[in-house]
């Protein structure tokens, strides 16, 4: 029998002292899920990356997740200011992030670049200060 | 190897986490940008690093990390000390540079 899971976690933004969090325990349900290895793997690192990004430019978000026995889609949906240039923010190395963000070791210009290295379909639907919708699909 | 043997031969200093010190190392990565991190180093791995803020914390627990080492004599800040304590992730710090840290420890990984 087939069976489907979904839930969601909201992130507030700004909240670095709590960057991690969602992913901490979004991997601990996952896991009690039997999801393992490289799909896992994958998993985390696309949630923490999309987390993280909902807290240095957005002002709050929600990631959902909804698991079937074929796949993972990931949902991660903010109301911050949007992404103007989709194709520049892909780009490895470009970074908006202030000195602020620096500091803590984040605002490398790789977050978006490696969610979707760690994806096997990724979009990015955003429009200017209305919010962005990342939408992931990882094939178990 | 465990963490209790680097812990003795690179002489670090246990800020806290000592109930772990018994992980088995599968390796070590080293950096300071959390994005790399995240995306290139493994599970079991010994994370070395300058980078003292908490976020590190939430980095090592999702990778699942033996532990961390923090170089040049970086002092943990308090917040890192404290979450790093309640999640069970060991902090350790060396005197040592990076580059000093990461030869030594591959040397022991790979006689
Ligand atoms: N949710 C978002 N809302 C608005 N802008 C974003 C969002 N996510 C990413 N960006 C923009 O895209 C850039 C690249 O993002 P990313 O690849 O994660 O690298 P970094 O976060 O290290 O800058 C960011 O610097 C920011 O300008
Ligand atoms: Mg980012």
């Amino acid at each position: 029998m087939s069976q489907k899971y979904e839930f969601s976690f909201p992130v507030k933004g700004d909240n670095f002292d709590d960057a991690g969090k969602a992913s901490i325990q979004i991997k601990k349900r996952l896991k009690g899920l039997g999801i393992t290895g490289d799909v896992l793997r994958r998993t985390a690192i696309a949630i923490y990356e999309s987390e993280v990004n909902i807290i240095s430019y957005a002002r709050q978000g929600n990631i959902n997740i909804r698991v079937t026995d074929d796949n993972i889609s990931i949902n991660i949906r903010d109301s911050g200011p949007g992404i103007a240039d989709i194709k520049q923010a892909m780009q490895q190395g470009y970074s908006t992030a202030n000195d602020r963000i620096r500091k803590m070791g984040f605002g490398a210009g790789m977050g978006l670049f490696n969610i979707k290295n760690c994806s096997d379909d990724f979009e990015i639907l955003s429009k200017a200060n209305k919010g962005t919708l990342l939408k992931i699909l990882i094939n178990r | 190897m465990n963490l209790t043997l680097l812990v003795e031969k690179l002489n670090l200093s246990v800020v806290c986490g000592g109930d772990g010190l018994d992980r088995e190392v599968s390796g070590g990565y080293m950096g300071d940008l959390l994005s790399d991190v995240m995306a290139n180093s493994r599970e079991g791995n010994v994370w070395i690093t300058c980078q003292s803020h908490q976020n590190i914390v939430a980095v090592s627990v999702l990778k699942e990390h033996a532990g961390i080492i923090l170089v040049l004599g970086k002092k943990p800040d308090d917040d890192t000390i404290k979450k790093a304590s309640r999640e069970g992730i060991p902090l350790l710090v060396t005197e040592l540079s990076g580059f000093e840290t990461v030869g030594r420890i591959y040397n022991l990984l790979h006689p």
